[in-house]
């Protein structure tokens, strides 16, 4: 397992639960109010899922978690997270 | 695929893949075909797939590639395109890392022919969109080149544009991968080279890391407010862009794509 990535890694994983691309969505950290997008978190990978840490306090913003019972999506420490309102969020070219 | 004692990244889910395909075209594997594979350098190739329902991508994009052992083992891992625009071909490019559990394989074992699965285009941060006017910085450490060189190689086909700028450090002129290429001045595009371990003879810069002099010398500088990319190892990406952070340029303006790193 490698050390930490950041948010640009979380766009595929989270591609089957988010309706929007996660890197360009915006998080509010509930601790510190530093708002950024995801891309620019750092984000730690294990087996069974993701963790996206607050880039300025290092809290813990979101857990995704994929078990075979289900995906688990803990957004604990955003206030929000903003992310663009068209259904289809396809980057084209 | 060797197994190796790394897990998986993703478990594949059902609550994952139930969601309307249609919709949500990124979250399916299509199956893919190598088309071609071409040695850059002694540990990095590149690779050529023909996707069938690719649906083109945008320069900075990457894909995560699937791999199914035959016992059913899966591993999942993120590869930036070098390619962009329509069609169903993609390129790759993969440094192999020795103790690596999927790049040796996809270095040195996969062949023409044979059939990985590939998820994607993923990521719309990472991006550069032909057209944008503002001057590109980018700062790539030894495989961190990829995306950029599909950013380059747009910058190329556009018939006029601002001025991009590479910045690209690695061990030696024989581990940069697409030297023939980037040494042939893209059109648009000015390389400067770091070499970390062993530079080519007669060069004036001793060999040693990317240091905020390099910086200043070959950096589009702050006032020309440009959208500067970084892209490398983590550690790579973390000391480039806390040095341009202490040079003024505004955290906005600076997007990064971090690789992984040992630990
Ligand atoms: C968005 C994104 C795009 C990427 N694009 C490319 C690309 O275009 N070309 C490319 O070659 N790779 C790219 N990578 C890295 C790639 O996804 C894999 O991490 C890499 O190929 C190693 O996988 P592995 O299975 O061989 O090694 P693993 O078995 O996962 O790890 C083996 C060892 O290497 C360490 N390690 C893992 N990754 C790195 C790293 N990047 N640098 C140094 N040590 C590391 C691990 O900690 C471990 O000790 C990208 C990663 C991300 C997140
Ligand atoms: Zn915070």
């Amino acid at each position: 397992m490698s050390g930490h990535l950041d948010g640009n890694s979380l766009a595929g994983p989270l591609s089957g639960t988010f309706r929007f691309d996660p890197t360009v969505a915006v998080g509010l950290c509930d601790t510190c109010g530093d708002a950024r997008p995801l891309a620019a978190s750092p984000v730690y990978g294990s087996a069974m899922g993701q963790i996206v840490r607050c880039a300025r306090c290092d809290s813990v913003l979101l857990t995704h978690v994929q078990t075979p019972a289900g995906t688990y999506l803990s957004t604990q420490g955003l206030t929000w997270l903003r992310f663009a309102s068209e259904a289809d969020p396809r980057v084209t070219s | 695929m060797a197994r190796g004692t790394v897990r998986p990244l993703v478990v594949e889910n059902t609550a994952a893949i139930r969601g309307d395909t249609v919709a949500r075209p990124v979250a399916t594997w299509l199956p893919a075909t190598i088309t071609a594979a071409v040695p850059l350098t002694e540990r990095s190739r590149s690779l050529r797939l023909v996707v069938p329902g690719w649906r083109g991508n945008v320069p900075g994009q990457h894909v995560d590639i699937r791999l199914t052992a035959p016992d059913g083992y899966q591993a999942v891992r993120s590869y930036s395109l070098a390619t962009s625009g329509p069609g169903e071909h993609i390129e790759l490019a993969i440094d192999r890392l020795p103790d690596g559990e999927v790049s040796p394989y996809l270095v040195d074992v996969a062949e023409v022919g044979d059939k990985v699965e590939v998820r994607g285009p993923l990521g719309g941060w990472f991006v550069w969109r032909p057209g944008d006017p503002r001057p590109v910085q980018m700062i790539a450490g030894g495989s961190g080149v990829v995306p950029f060189v599909a950013m380059i190689r747009a910058r190329e086909a556009a018939p006029a544009g601002n001025p991009f700028r590479l910045l690209y450090s690695v061990r030696s002129p024989a581990a940069a991968m697409y030297r023939d290429y980037l040494e042939h001045s893209p059109v648009g595009t000015t390389v400067n080279w770091i070499y970390t371990r062993n530079p080519p003879p007669g060069s004036s810069r001793p060999a040693g890391r990317l240091t905020s002099i390099d910086l200043d010398s070959h950096v589009i500088p702050v006032e020309q407010d440009p959208l500067t990319f970084v892209c490398g190892s983590t550690g790579f990406a973390e000391r480039v862009s806390q040095m341009l952070i202490e040079r003024g340029h505004p955290a906005s303006m600076i997007r990064i794509e971090r690789y992984g790193d040992s630990r």
